[in-house]
């Protein structure tokens, strides 16, 4: 709306293919280790460790039949007595002389990571955007050390409190519980959360709130039904970002989490230790790893793309 | 009529400072019932600080608000019944016209049942010459057409007083000029009380019935256009209305103008400025440049050093560099500190 937008000349065509050469170039190689990841997790053990790596191979679910399953070795002759497989998962581990005996914790983790990503998320931006109208509408005393002082909490790497924060939940009883998984990520979330917001409903004029106001509304109502439609956009671009921390979050998961409330990412690389290096279960579980973001961000990408280049269009 | 019209906005030695700034200095004001009066006064004047003062969205530090006989300074905005015109970004963006339309009377406030609001909008959209964009988002409209619908957003309600803020700057001269229009007929038509602040004297001269002229958040002068216009109290009302601007020549050029004693400056009016060629030698002026605007032409008259405007017929024969006689019609007189000085 503002007038002063920047440039408005259109890039000739030639400059156009080149960027988009460029683009596509870019993009080719972001998703080659993609790709590969997707694909080793179809391979069966050997061919993903064969050299010179196998381009061309015969699909086998083996990698996502372990990645679900827990199995245990047997004799042989033991395997030889048992009654015809019941599954294809069962008939991979009975070639490799193991049987199946249950279902793995992959599933359990994952709906942990589902829990806790999303619902820190959730906080991370009802926090945020109600913290970020309040620094943007009314007078907060030491409004701008306030603030700087919440951007601060991100000026060292959350990993440097990690072992006070690990003492500290323990006497409290957080160690280990999506409670506890879903604070911790939201107070690393909700600086960065508050920042994005603030920039984003600085943006809506007041007048559209006042007008509400005059008109009747109370501010709640106004804050619900004016500010936070228009604010659509940085909402959504600042949950993506809420949510792939959240979700990609190695470290702490690691030291906090051990059972009941382990998340997925240090639960794929443990896939390893079981039974030999079985490249094809984590690859598979990466590859399911990533679906989740996937989806959200493709639900969401209008939005995104809005979203991050908004203050760029504006200013 | 035999019921009497309560002044339905008055304000009450009204002082608002904005740290040390003084935005509103002692104002009092009564809009009556009906009334159209248009605050003028240059950016900073006070102008829109005076109208949110009435919302509610400022509250004063000194003096009181009444609306409808009510005292309202301590309510917050949505307990007043007014309604608020901004001077752009009146329109929800993620609404269309019609929910835009709605949206003051949809208020938790009103409760006002869905089927009335759908004859009102549509009434109100008629009325407006919109009703074919009620589908429209906002945002698919053209600069008139949002301006219409933010003023239909006002007109939805029947509040005790319209407020608006400079609600045509935004738009070309053409649709200002049709747009100025409509608000009158608007006006005559609901017989609604409207306080309509605008820098724009055309505005004020052509939809007021009152003008109050504001000066660094004083009101310096109230009353009809007429009277603004023709009695303005100091140089600086005087110098609001107007176009060309007034001109204000000293004392001293004109030594047989009879004039008070305390009267420095001479001010008087382009249509009060007479121009005749000069037969003799004894021409007071000389014309400096003609503007043609087509429909008039002002002309630019050196008097000593000083510039007098005025308009003269294209058929008057007069061209650059004539010495003209000047001849002073309606002169007003002004002390040195640009007050009024009134003859006897």
């Amino acid at each position: 709306m503002t007038s002063h937008a920047h440039s408005v000349v259109q890039p000739s065509p030639l400059s156009q293919r080149i960027a988009g050469v460029i683009v596509v170039l870019y993009a080719v190689i972001t998703m080659v280790p993609l790709a590969w990841i997707f694909l080793t997790g179809f391979k069966s053990g050997p061919d993903s460790i064969a050299y010179p790596p196998k381009v061309l191979f015969t699909p086998s679910a083996e990698g996502y039949c372990n990645l679900f399953t827990t199995r245990s070795r047997q004799s042989p002759e033991y395997i030889a007595q048992l009654p015809p497989t019941s599954g294809i998962c069962d008939a991979f581990a009975r070639t490799s002389n193991m049987v199946v005996v249950g279902a793995s914790n992959f599933v359990p983790r994952f709906v942990n990571s589902l829990i806790i990503a999303f619902g820190s998320t959730a906080l991370s931006v009802v926090l945020g955007v109600t913290a970020a109208y309040a620094f943007s509408r009314f007078k907060v005393p030491a409004k701008d050390d306030l603030l700087f002082f919440i951007l601060s909490t991100r000026m060292m790497p959350p990993i440097a409190v990690a072992i006070p924060i690990y003492l500290m939940y323990r006497d409290v009883g957080l160690s280990d519980t999506r409670l506890g998984m879903i604070l911790l990520y939201t107070a690393v979330n909700v600086s960065l959360a508050v920042w994005l917001l603030k920039g984003f409903i600085d943006e809506i004029p007041r007048e559209y709130e006042e007008a509400a106001l005059v008109d009747g509304y109370t501010r709640l109502q106004a804050f619900l039904k004016v500010v936070l439609p228009q604010a659509t956009t940085g909402i959504v671009a600042t949950a993506i970002f809420c949510l792939i921390f959240a979700w990609n979050e190695y470290a702490f998961a690691v030291l906090l989490t051990s059972g009941e409330a382990q998340t997925a990412p240090p639960f794929i690389p443990i896939i390893i230790g079981e039974g030999g290096q079985d490249w094809p279960a984590v690859a598979a579980g990466s590859t399911l790893f990533l679906l989740p973001i996937l989806v959200f961000t493709v639900l969401l990408r209008k939005h995104l793309l809005r979203g991050i280049t908004f203050g760029a269009l504006r200013k | 009529m035999t019921v009497m019209r309560m002044a339905e906005l008055v304000m009450e030695g009204v002082t608002k400072r904005f740290g040390a700034t003084v935005a509103i200095a002692d104002l009092t004001l009564t809009v009556g019932d009906g009334e159209f009066l248009v605050l003028l006064g240059p950016t900073g004047a006070g102008k829109t600080t005076t109208l949110r003062l009435v919302a509610g969205l400022e509250g004063p530090d000194v003096g009181r608000v009444l609306l409808a006989g009510r005292d309202v300074t301590p309510e917050p905005p949505a307990a007043r019944d007014t309604t608020f015109v901004f001077q752009q970004y009146s329109l929800y963006p993620h609404l269309t016209v019609y929910d835009n339309l709605a949206f003051p009377l949809r208020s938790p406030a009103r409760r006002v049942p869905e089927g009335k609001i759908r004859t009102r909008v549509l009434e109100i959209a008629q009325l407006l010459h919109i009703e074919d964009k009620l589908a429209n988002r906002a945002t698919q409209l053209s600069g008139g057409q949002m301006q219409r619908v933010a003023i239909g957003r006002a007109l939805v309600r029947r509040p005790s007083i319209y407020l608006m803020d400079e609600p045509l700057s935004s738009l070309d001269a053409k649709l200002r000029a049709e747009m100025r229009v409509e608000l009158k007929r608007i006006h005559r038509e609901l017989g609604a009380t409207i306080l309509y602040v605008t820098h724009d004297q055309t505005e004020a001269m052509t939809m007021a019935t009152h003008i109050g002229v504001l000066d660094q958040g004083r009101l310096v002068q109230i009353g009809s256009p007429r009277e603004i216009y023709a009695d303005p109290i100091n140089t600086y009302v005087a110098m609001r209305l107007g176009s060309p601007a007034i001109n204000l020549v000293p004392r001293r050029l004109y030594p047989n103008v009879e004039a008070p004693a305390a009267a420095e400056t001479i001010g008087v009016r382009t249509e009060h400025v007479r121009i005749r060629k000069s037969a003799n030698g004894g021409a007071v002026g000389r014309v400096k440049w003609i503007e043609h605007l087509g429909d008039q032409n002002h002309l630019h008259v050196t008097i000593a050093d000083t510039d007098v405007v005025t308009l003269c017929d294209r058929d008057a024969g007069v061209v650059v560099g004539d010495a003209v006689d000047v001849e002073l019609t309606a002169p007003l007189f002004f002390a040195a500190n640009g007050e009024r000085v009134r003859a006897n």
